[in-house]
């Protein structure tokens, strides 16, 4: 029977869609500059995702070889430069533990408050500019004027305010000024009662809810297989922490300190107060949970702060006007290779420092970089969701492409 | 997390002779990280084998990275590098049982010119694609059975690996002038 334009089915016939190679960035908002995705979508359905990286590569691992280990901490700042402070003590503790220095107690809890505070700082930023992806443009003025605070901060402790430098092997280039824990704890108690306006504007928002519960699900074992780490892992129901879980090097700065790995553990999290409860709609492991994550992990960075600077004013021990000194750039190092990663912001930060001996410059300097492996289940989660969904789904990764490039 | 010491007598009652264990380099420093010796050809058997296997449970690969030995021209340092050679390095991690483990295999720079091949473990641990792209686009070395071995980091057109202590970075790219 010949079809005619009032047969139904022409209408369908009509109606067919071709595949289409869609460019997504570099300058898309939801990519922070320097990533570009090539989409092959089917209408608005997305078949296939390829994530194309290194436009930013800076080759800070041929420069780490030529260049004295103390040398190299400006770099590891440009690395995740939004959480710059968390890089220079990762590679300060693998120099650290290559050498078998161990930083006076003192020294040990100042690392803890600055890192817990550069552990915020950069959340917010992961959480304003998520908002700002999905189309919310408040929350990313307000997370940025929390974070100013934060940075004016540091600014008083080491003078930079995005690339610090400040932890170095050997402790860190100087002691806090005075009366800087004073205002470090109003900052804080200032902040804390904000953290429920974040959950109004965006976690429990319906519109936020709908953008985020059940898109780009990654299920556990997926995540540890792709190698994913930090909130995105703990994100999809894994109770890892390097915190607690780590390399002694690094637990030993946490030592004695109490709280708790954000996760979900019997179904449940242990949600602090002013936090809404995860969503009917929302799946463990998908963007509501990650964003979720990141945001109670704040509260208990806060709680670490408050211990850490409570501690650092018990400890009498004195410690040296420059107690960097241990580490000359002429120093030699010892030979032999470690291996150490610690726990940033974005996920598990890992170095690699292999020494010949006899010689100040590493052999080899590697950077392992938590966005690297964040990134790469993109295509696999982002098969079979909307184009809308793609910023939703690579915002909720929070990458730093600076760190991916390196 | 502690180091698995024990990982080598499992290995070795499977594999044999394919997994050794260097004795203490001289003169290293004691608080340097042990590793175990693991023949090319059997990588992606061993790594099978550590993820599956009960008591060892290696199901994060936390980092795979290759070292360039080549000696250079500072007798003393050549002295510490030794042969030249590449050596590829795992370090993998037990998220259920709380231990790690490096593995290192060495292959030549260049076998007749052409570049050193690994079997690939991206059948593993998915994240070793990535890695291994990198590893393959920063140091040339070919990992055989990968799906996708492509440049990540650099441009498809690039000439040579950045990363080789021998790597002359080009006068030219594509109408930029370097150097």
């Amino acid at each position: 029977m010949p079809t005619t334009v009032e047969d139904p089915r022409t209408v369908e016939f009509d109606v067919r869609t071709d595949e289409m190679l869609v460019n997504m960035g570099p300058q898309h908002p939801s990519t922070h500059g320097v990533l570009r995705l090539v989409l092959r979508t089917d209408g608005e359905v997305v078949s296939e995702v390829t994530p194309h990286i290194g436009y930013l590569h800076r080759c800070a691992e041929k420069i780490g070889e030529n260049l004295a280990v103390r040398q190299w901490i400006p770099y590891t700042d440009r690395m995740d430069y939004l959480a710059a402070m968390n890089m220079n003590l990762g590679w300060s503790l693998t120099v650290e533990k290559l050498v078998g220095y161990e930083p006076p107690e003192r020294g040990r809890h100042l690392r803890v408050i600055i890192a817990e505070m550069g552990r915020i700082a950069s959340h917010l930023v992961g959480m304003g500019a998520y908002g700002l992806d999905l189309g919310s443009f408040s929350p990313f003025l307000y997370a940025f004027r929390e974070r100013e605070r934060i940075l004016d901060l540091f600014e008083a402790a080491c003078g930079a305010r995005l690339t610090y430098s400040y932890l170095t092997p050997g402790g860190a280039t100087a002691d806090l000024p005075a009366g800087w824990t004073d205002r470090c704890l109003k900052v804080l108690s200032e902040f804390e009662p904000i953290i429920a306006d974040y959950h109004t504007l965006l976690t429990s928002n319906a519109i936020f809810v709908k953008r985020t519960a059940g898109v780009g699900v990654l299920s556990g074992k997926k995540a540890i297989s792709y190698g994913t780490s930090g909130p995105v892992l703990r994100a999809s129901g894994v109770d890892w922490d390097l915190r607690r879980d780590g390399d002694p090097c690094y637990t030993r700065m946490y030592e004695g300190y109490d709280f708790k790995v954000v996760c979900q553990r019997d179904g449940e999290y242990v949600v602090p107060p002013g936090a809404p409860a995860p969503p009917y709609e929302a799946v463990l492991g998908d963007c509501w949970h990650r964003f979720y994550v990141r945001m109670l992990e704040v509260v208990e960075s806060i709680w670490l702060v408050r211990q850490a600077i409570h501690r650092y004013h018990e400890t009498d021990d004195v410690l040296p006007r420059n107690h960097g000194a241990p580490f000359k750039l002429t120093d030699k190092l010892p030979s032999g290779e470690v291996y150490l990663e610690t726990e940033a912001p974005r996920g598990q930060m890992g170095f690699y420092l292999v020494s010949l001996g006899g010689t100040a410059t590493p052999w080899r300097a590697r950077a392992r970089s938590s966005c690297f492996s964040n990134l790469s289940p993109i295509s696999e989660i982002g098969r079979g969701c909307l184009i809308a969904d793609i910023p939703a789904i690579v915002g909720s990764l929070d990458i730093v492409m600076g760190e991916i490039d390196r | 997390m502690t180091p698995d010491y024990q990982a080598f007598d499992r290995l070795h009652a499977k594999f044999g002779e394919a997994v050794s264990q260097p004795a203490e380099t001289a003169g290293a420093s004691e608080h340097s990280d042990r590793w175990l010796r693991v023949e090319a050809a059997q990588i992606a058997k061993v790594a099978k084998f550590l993820r599956d296997d009960p008591d060892l449970l290696f199901d994060f690969l936390n980092d795979l990275t290759v070292v360039d030995y080549l000696p250079p021209a500072d007798k003393k340092l050549a002295a510490a590098v030794g042969d030249e050679r590449l050596e590829v390095v795992y370090h993998l991690s037990s998220l259920t049982r709380k231990h790690w483990l490096t593995l290192k295999l060495s292959v030549p720079r260049l076998v007749d010119g052409s570049l050193p091949e690994v079997p690939s473990v991206a059948k593993v641990w998915k994240t070793a694609n990535w890695h291994e792209r990198e590893a393959y686009d920063l140091f040339g070395v070919r990992f055989t059975g990968h799906p996708n071995l492509e440049r990540i980091l650099c441009p498809d057109d690039w000439h040579g690996h950045p990363m080789r202590k021998d790597y002359q970075s080009p006068l030219e790219y594509d109408g930029i002038r370097g150097r």
